[in-house]
């Protein structure tokens, strides 16, 4: 399931919402990801997500069909938030639940490593120097380039 | 043929959304963004690095060699920050 949304969300509702009524899920693993207060040694006071909706919901449809082709998933769940967000806030939470713990390990590290180089969201920060587009990391192409040649 | 620009690339444009008939000789991406770079005002600026450019036509990831059709949307912005 993916969800494109302004509003906040709780992680442990959204989670309990994928195994409630089902005694067939063995492993559930979720990343969450939150505004960070520091950047690349600045102090960063607030950040503006924006996107792109429409390929955003094509995009993250594709990776979630991408991660069920490749492991034997229940269910998955994206959250993404754009608008203006704070230090602390939530950005975005991925959730994979699975019959055993490998599945959902390797598809949840999966979706977010393919969404940060894929999913059209650009973050601007907002500092006393005022503010910034977001670069680009490398090491994110790298994270997700190694899922590249899973079959 | 609807033109989208994201992040920096907006801000250099002036423009977030434009509404465009290129010549019938425009038939790729690249020829587009020549196309655009000619028209003048912030696209210049905002063209000037192709490499750290990423196109997309009909919400799917292209290249510069992409062919485009008259009815395309077609949609320039930075590597994707979110995440």
């Amino acid at each position: 399931m993916i969800k494109v949304q302004q509003e906040d969300f709780d992680a442990g509702v959204e989670t309990r919402k994928l195994t409630e009524g089902r005694t067939d899920i063995g492993g559930i693993c979720s990343f969450a990801g939150l505004v960070r207060d520091m950047s690349g040694g600045e102090s960063v006071s607030a950040m503006t997500l924006e996107h792109y909706p429409s390929m955003t919901e094509k995009m993250l449809t594709e990776i979630e069909a991408e991660a069920h082709s490749r492991w034997p998933l229940h269910d998955t769940l994206i959250i993404h938030r754009y608008g203006r967000l704070e230090p602390g806030d939530n950005i975005v939470l991925v959730v994979a639940t699975s019959a055993h713990r490998d599945a959902a390990f390797d598809a949840c590290r999966f979706l977010i490593d393919w969404l940060k180089t894929k999913a059209p969201f650009w973050k601007k920060e907002e500092s006393q120097d005022g503010s910034k587009w977001v670069e680009a990391r490398d090491s994110d192409t790298e994270a997700a380039s190694k899922w590249d040649a899973v079959d | 043929m609807k033109v989208l620009y994201f992040s920096w690339l907006r801000d250099r444009t002036g423009v977030g959304e434009e509404q465009l008939s290129p010549p019938e000789s425009v038939t790729t991406v690249r020829l587009l963004i020549e196309w655009l770079v000619e028209q003048g005002g912030g696209h210049q600026a905002a063209f000037a690095d192709l490499e750290i450019i990423r196109v997309a036509v009909n919400q799917e990831y292209v290249n510069l060699d992409t062919p485009l059709s008259a009815g395309d949307e077609v949609a320039f912005f930075p590597p994707v920050t979110g995440g």
